[in-house]
């Protein structure tokens, strides 16, 4: 069985405070509960903070350009479906810049496991607002506040039916950890949405902005329901969800494929000799 | 026996199907055959054609003179009349065209008439039309009648009854109807093998072990994945159509890190949306391979026709510094053996690698004796299961004197495969520090190029060993050049160099004593080709585009500037005459 150790990667060069750190921690932690050796996962990751997560514990990984987490990790299940893909990103990285891509990742439900970690700001580039920054948010470049309206993931991800779609808040960790776990039991593709403070940059919302709002779904909501799920996604403000909003078991993208039923495709041979057959339709 | 036949008409009239099943007849009868496609960015009307020359020596490229006209509509016969050769025919059918002519070169055939008559239908004109051509050639029924089984096997016998009877029909009339039919087709011989430059390149990935192919549709190339996606259950490929360019090398690039073959296809314009992933295969040393079939641009362009416009910018594409591959085949055998090299070098040096094409070659159908697949080269270098596993540890990114990184396979083995688009450690993580960076720099790229240099064949020299006239190209322009040095030499001392691998450029040797001498014509590699541009008096360097990139680079790498150049730009290839006219024009 794995341990904590065997996870250990180099030292962060987050903030001390990053809220990056607990996810870092709940993800360890996940991965050894689940029994999940390091050679086991392939983490893809982006550009931003969060795309340095897979440095800093020890597993495949692939840090790719900002935006383009999901094609690459995509690429990577279709050529081996028995690889657990996790791909990290933030939310500048994923609601902005790799958007298409997130759309289409949850159109084809690839089993793949997007977390976002969302802090509502552009942490690298130090402090430009994000597409789920607040609306009026005050940065240097939008001196009057940002104009356009809050990107919301959830009630996008419900919308298109994405097969998995939760939030965590990095402060509550316990839930965040049964979250991934979740998100990594469950077939299909999963977004789970991390709330994790900025404290350089994001002086609004802070560990005790998210504190006071966030509450659990709880046990009585039904995340089956989709039409429930959709009024629950659309709750921002005083009170934020956080848990499973959404699920449903649409049939992956992987399991459709007839050339993958047998084997992943890495483990298939290839024998030239066929291309005879396929050359006498050209006579 | 040289004829051009050229069946004109709207998009949706069946032009492709009338040429496409013509061709077919010729090469099985072992003549050789070349078709190319003229046809607008519409699905229904606007003007297209389709030209078929056959012969009983081998050709290359099209012909400016037509034996038969295929009109299906009037704007063919308004467009391409002029074109008859002297004994030429125009076959038209004047109930559907509601027009009727009387000069004699003009063959009424009422297909329309003929179909209902003989087949039921008038959906079967075609097939009519097809057959009319073949009594007009004097070329039997046979291979038409097994290719129209073939063709309608899922239809019904019914189905199939009906169209032979009614391209019999066709067959009889003109038989019997075209008093001015002079035609004489050569004497029958082993079938032939008729292909298309896409086709050609979907076959050499699927030869080269490609399991993995994704793109977002784009003329020309998207008869690559058209082709792939057909063959993909037989051969075990994926064949994913991505969201957009950025996706498809992605995507591409996911998977071969997995551990497969990957390829990605698309045209200029997409190819500017992936350029940051061709960035990040080079950071990476993820192998890729990337068909880059070149349309008239800027931007839109024209997009379904032809171009040399992309060399530089797949050349120069990509930030940072790299090493990269780009070969630019000039037939659909090239094309094939060709993508096989591709797939070859990418994943030994860990490389981006061009398949560089055009409008005019992805459409083009070639007649080769066959494609020997003794010559396909498939060694694996990816380092898998258990020979990964016996390593005491792995390092994807791991210093070695030739630069070249085991390319680990992750999952397979206890080891961990990290990689990273920002500079990073031989372990695949970020660094910043000064000494890594210059040694990394020196891993990826500089120990690397002097190897992949070797792996480049030199231009092939076609014609006179010690030209005076030397016509130099490169890509597609390969046919018409060939065929321009065969006509041109019964009276100038002339050879073409044609270059099919063009970065990193073919090595230089400068040994003007070691040319060959003679008028030998075959094909022959000239290593020493720059003595070669040296001793001629005239260097033509003919390229579809406007502003010569070809000799550019020539001038880069060797520091040779052609003398004479011949820059087409309106979106067509050349027709045989066309670039004799052309060359005609500049000798001096």
């Amino acid at each position: 069985m794995p341990s904590l150790n065997d996870y250990q990667g180099q030292t962060p060069a987050w903030c001390p405070g990053c809220g990056n750190f607990g996810i870092l921690d709940a993800l360890k932690r996940t991965l050894v509960g689940l029994g999940i050796e390091p050679h086991q996962v392939t983490i893809v990751s982006g550009i931003g903070q969060a795309g340095k997560l897979p440095h800093y514990l020890k597993c495949n990984t692939f840090n790719g350009l900002h935006g383009r987490t999901l094609p690459v990790a995509t690429g990577i299940r279709l050529a081996n479906h028995e690889m657990l893909v996790i791909a990290v990103a933030g939310d500048g990285d994923c609601y902005g810049e790799g958007g298409n891509h997130l759309l289409n990742a949850m159109r084809r439900n690839i089993n793949v496991k997007l977390f976002v970690h969302n802090n509502q700001i552009y942490g690298l580039t130090k402090g430009q607002p994000s597409p789920t920054s607040m609306e009026g948010m005050v940065t240097k470049n939008q001196p009057f506040g940002v104009f356009s309206e809050q990107l919301n993931p959830m009630a996008l991800a419900v919308a298109l039916d994405c097969s998995f779609v939760a939030r965590g808040f990095v402060g509550e960790k316990e839930s965040l950890k049964e979250l991934m776990k979740a998100a990594i039991v469950h077939k299909g593709f999963t977004l789970l949405d991390i709330l994790q403070p900025c404290v350089t940059f994001n002086k609004i919302n802070t560990y005790e902005w998210y504190g006071q709002r966030v509450y659990h779904v709880g046990s009585e909501f039904d995340p089956g329901d989709r039409i429930g799920a959709f009024k629950k996604a659309l709750e921002w403000g005083d009170r934020i969800p956080i848990g499973i909003i959404y699920r449903n078991n649409r049939p992956i993208l992987e399991e459709k494929i007839p050339v993958l039923q047998d084997k992943p495709l890495i483990k298939q041979s290839f024998d030239i000799s066929k291309l005879e057959t396929s050359l006498k339709e050209f006579y | 026996m040289d004829y051009s036949i050229k069946i004109g008409g709207e998009a949706g009239q069946g032009i492709q199907t009338i040429g496409d099943t013509l061709a077919k007849v010729f090469s099985r009868a072992g003549y050789h055959v070349f078709t190319h496609q003229d046809y607008e960015s519409r699905i229904r009307g606007g003007h297209n054609f389709f030209q078929i020359r056959f012969s009983q020596s081998p050709v290359m490229t099209s012909r400016e003179k037509i034996d038969i006209l295929i009109a299906l509509d009037k704007e063919s016969i308004q467009f391409h009349e002029k074109e008859l050769s002297e004994n030429g025919l125009i076959v038209y059918d004047s109930k559907s065209l509601k027009q009727s002519h009387g000069k004699e070169y003009f063959l009424d055939v009422p297909v329309e008439d003929l179909a209902v008559e003989h087949g039921g239908n008038k959906i079967m004109a075609n097939t009519a039309a097809t057959g009319a051509v073949l009594g007009m050639l004097g070329i039997s029924m046979d291979i038409l009648v097994m290719i129209l089984k073939d063709t309608f096997k899922k239809k019904g016998e019914d189905v199939i009854a009906a169209n032979i009877k009614t391209a019999r029909a066709g067959y009889d009339f003109a038989r019997h109807e075209c008093k001015r039919c002079s035609f004489t087709a050569g004497e029958q011989k082993e079938p032939k093998l008729l292909i298309s430059g896409v086709e050609a390149i979907a076959l050499g990935a699927i030869a080269s072990g490609c399991k993995f192919y994704t793109a977002y549709p784009m003329t020309p190339s998207t008869g690559i994945m058209n082709y792939l996606a057909g063959k993909g259950k037989e051969y075990g490929i994926v064949v994913e159509q991505a969201e957009d360019e950025i996706a498809a090398i992605n995507m591409a690039l996911g998977a071969s890190f997995a551990g497969t073959r990957a390829m990605t296809g698309t045209s200029g314009g997409g190819f500017a949306l992936m350029v940051e992933g061709l960035s990040l295969a080079a950071m990476t040393e993820t192998p890729l391979v990337i068909a880059l079939g070149q349309r008239p641009g800027p931007a839109t362009g024209l997009p379904t026709r032809t171009e040399q416009g992309e060399l530089l910018f797949s050349l120069h594409a990509g930030h940072g510094e790299f090493p990269r591959v780009i070969l630019a085949p000039g037939t659909p055998e090239q094309a094939f053996f060709l993508t096989n090299k591709a797939f070859q070098i990418s994943e030994k040096y860990q490389i981006p690698v061009f398949i560089l094409f055009d409008q005019y070659i992805a459409d083009m159908q070639c007649t080769f004796e066959g494609l020997d697949l003794n010559r396909i080269r498939f060694e694996d270098d990816r380092l898998r299961g258990d020979a990964l596993n016996a390593r005491s540890e792995y390092r994807r990114h791991a210093y070695t004197d030739s630069g070249i990184s085991p390319l680990g396979v992750p999952g397979e083995s206890v080891h961990l495969v990290v990689t990273d688009s920002d500079e990073h450690s031989e372990e695949g993580h970020i660094i910043e520090d000064a000494e890594t960076r210059v040694k990394m720099v020196e891993k990826r790229l500089l120990r690397k190029l002097p190897l992949i240099q070797r792996e480049i064949s030199p231009p092939i020299l076609y014609g006179s060993r010690s030209p005076e006239i030397l016509i130099v190209g490169w890509g597609s322009t390969y046919g018409p050049m060939k065929e321009a040095v065969d006509v041109l030499s019964k009276r100038e001392n002339i050879a073409m160099m044609h270059f099919s691998e063009v970065y990193p450029f073919p090595s230089i040797k400068e040994d003007p004593f070691s040319t060959p001498q003679g008028q030998e014509k075959r094909e022959k590699e000239a290593e020493n080709y720059l003595s070669l541009f040296h001793n001629a008096k005239q260097t033509i360097c003919i390229e579809h585009n406007a502003t010569g990139q070809f000799a550019r680079l020539l001038k880069a790498e060797s520091g040779y500037s052609c003398t004479t150049f011949i820059h087409r730009y309106d979106g067509r290839p050349f027709l045989l005459e066309e670039l004799i006219g052309e060359i005609h024009a500049v000798i001096k």
